[in-house]
């Protein structure tokens, strides 16, 4: 168990995704023989390159139910957050300057939101309800007249929940507010249909669905239409929204990964949910273990679990047989307890000991129950080493305690 | 994060974890850090009729770091005297486990567990011994 030189088992399909074999086969001619820009309009180079795109374009389209024509290739799904809010904002700040959106948004949403604070937009940051999803009251009642942009994400990267948008879409739309989902860790887990959901704007990435990284797109409804101001200029791609050549093997990986997705998502989810419930039957069962985030409403590849009395970061060490995350990626250099339990109002010490688990693909029932194992054991001995343990075995409060703070 | 070769052998293969019943003979508690900065650190010693800690044990809730550099101070402190083990600077620790600029703060509540632990067992047990009661004054 404690091999030095072993691959760890792989859980944490949130942060990426390994490319599928049979999305690298289809996108390796487009970087040697089918080598054109699909901007050439002078020869077969370009011409044909340009076909591979528009077929890519279609397959993302359909995963999701729209017109393929509403797709915008992107650099991924922080570029797609940044093109809707910021384009949006800035294409309709004449009608107002309010934007709301969650606590728990990924940072490319947040960080977005607080660049355009900076430029004089005011944003309202909703609180989520306890077990991560929206309290649809509180949203109601903080829009206002001015509000003209909401963005919620369909599924948490941290926790897993799937927020309802269909009713947030109706009420933004009832409103005539342009209402944008980072969708980024949705596709290949939830159904989506563009067509019945009132979104207009929403955000994909390739690399949480088995394509590659660095590739991502931005759906923009056309009816009603959605106008956004473009944040990249240059010659003119992608109707003018988002100028770059085109990068054709990135596009045919994500169109592969996508059709992938919609042809295997129900059996694969299936088998997903299946080994994400063995993951919790094995660990549920053990002293102080919380789930975070609802059950219900919630993707079947995410299990995020806080082992009370033991920090995050030591238990992912003690833990290197498997490649897991405490809190999100992109915050895990930082010693911060994760903003998204905290948004929850877990305290402290629970989110300091979360770890968040996500399956996928070519996740086994073997890895699973090794992980199983190799958690409790681990849990176990830090648990002894935890003086906070140590303390809620004697009976003692640890929120009556007098923390020498440092 | 990459961990240096020492602290990933403390955190493997942890000196001295555990504790000392309160009433023992000579024991005193240190108790640094709050949950909610992530890190509490609990380090006892045993000190004998002249002055010379003889066991020390400890108990972590941290990162690595924290547990690496509590568990280096128990093998520091024992057979030292209690001034001696007073003077043990969060930069030693650091710099014997190879600590990343971000886990400085590790050492810092190491050296500080040391130091609760050294005026717990003053309170305790000291007022009578000189030496002790002119360090701690300067």
């Amino acid at each position: 168990m404690t091999s030095a030189r072993m691959k760890p088992i792989y859980l944490d399909y949130s942060a990426t995704t390994p490319v599928d074999p049979r999305v690298a086969q289809k996108m390796i001619p487009w970087l040697t023989e089918q080598f054109g820009n699909p901007a050439s309009r002078s020869h077969p180079f370009g011409w044909e390159a340009e076909k591979a795109v528009e077929e890519a374009r279609e397959e993302v389209a359909k995963l999701v139910h729209c017109d393929p024509k509403e797709i915008v290739w992107t650099s991924g799904a922080t570029e797609s957050d940044n093109l809707a809010i910021k384009g949006a904002a800035h294409f309709y700040k004449t009608k107002g300057k309010h934007l709301i959106t969650m606590k728990i948004e990924h940072k490319a949403v947040l960080d977005t939101m607080r660049e355009l604070e900076r430029e004089g937009f005011e944003v309202t940051y909703l609180d989520p309800r306890p077990d991560g999803l929206i309290d649809l009251e509180a949203f109601k009642a903080a829009i206002r007249p001015d509000t003209i942009v909401v963005s919620v994400m369909l599924v948490n990267n941290e926790i897993g929940v799937i927020e309802p948008i269909a009713e947030i879409g109706e009420i933004c739309r009832a409103k005539g507010i342009i209402f944008h989902v980072d969708a980024a860790q949705a596709t290949g887990k939830v159904e989506i249909d563009l067509e019945k959901l009132k979104v207009d704007l929403m955000s994909f990435s390739a690399h949480k669905t088995y394509g590659p990284k660095g590739i991502g797109a931005l759906y923009v409804r056309r009816k009603p239409r959605v106008r956004l101001e473009a944040q990249m200029h240059g010659g003119g791609h992608e109707r003018g929204l988002r100028s770059g050549t085109l990068p054709t093997h990135q596009i045919v990986g994500m169109g592969e990964a996508f059709r992938l997705a919609r042809l295997e998502m129900a059996t694969e989810n299936e088998r997903i949910r299946m080994l994400r419930d063995r993951l919790l039957a094995g660990l549920k069962d053990m002293e102080e273990v919380y789930v975070n985030g609802d059950l219900e409403h919630r993707v079947p590849h995410n299990l995020n679990l806080s082992f009370n009395f033991v920090e995050g970061e030591s238990l992912i060490m003690g833990m290197k047989e498997l490649a897991v995350s405490s809190g999100s990626a992109c915050t895990s250099a930082s010693l911060e307890p994760s903003y998204v339990l905290r948004a929850l109002g877990r305290n402290d010490e629970l989110a300091h000991s979360s770890i968040r688990f996500t399956l996928g693909r070519f996740t086994t029932e073997q890895d699973i129950d090794f992980a199983v194992k190799l958690i409790r054991e681990r849990i176990g001995k830090l648990r002894e080493m935890s003086p906070l343990w140590e303390m809620y075995k004697d009976g003692i409060d640890l929120n009556t305690v007098q923390w020498a703070a440092h | 994060m990459a961990y240096s070769e020492k602290v990933i052998d403390h955190y493997e293969n942890p000196r001295n974890v555990g504790s000392f019943t309160k009433d023992e003979e000579g024991v005193a508690t240190g108790m640094v850090g709050a949950p909610a900065c992530g890190d509490v650190m609990k380090l006892q010693i045993k000190v004998n009729k002249d002055g010379i800690i003889e066991d020390a044990k400890f108990k972590t809730y941290g990162c690595g770091s924290a547990i690496a550099s509590s568990s280096l101070v128990t093998e520091w402190v024992k057979g030292k005297s209690v001034d001696e083990a007073a003077t043990i600077r969060n930069t030693q620790i650091a710099e014997e486990l190879a600590l990343p600029p971000v886990k400085i703060h590790c050492s810092i509540l190491a050296e500080d567990a040391i130091k609760a632990a050294v005026a717990d067992y003053r309170k305790k047990y000291a007022p009578s011994q000189d030496g002790a009661e002119k360090k701690a004054a300067d």
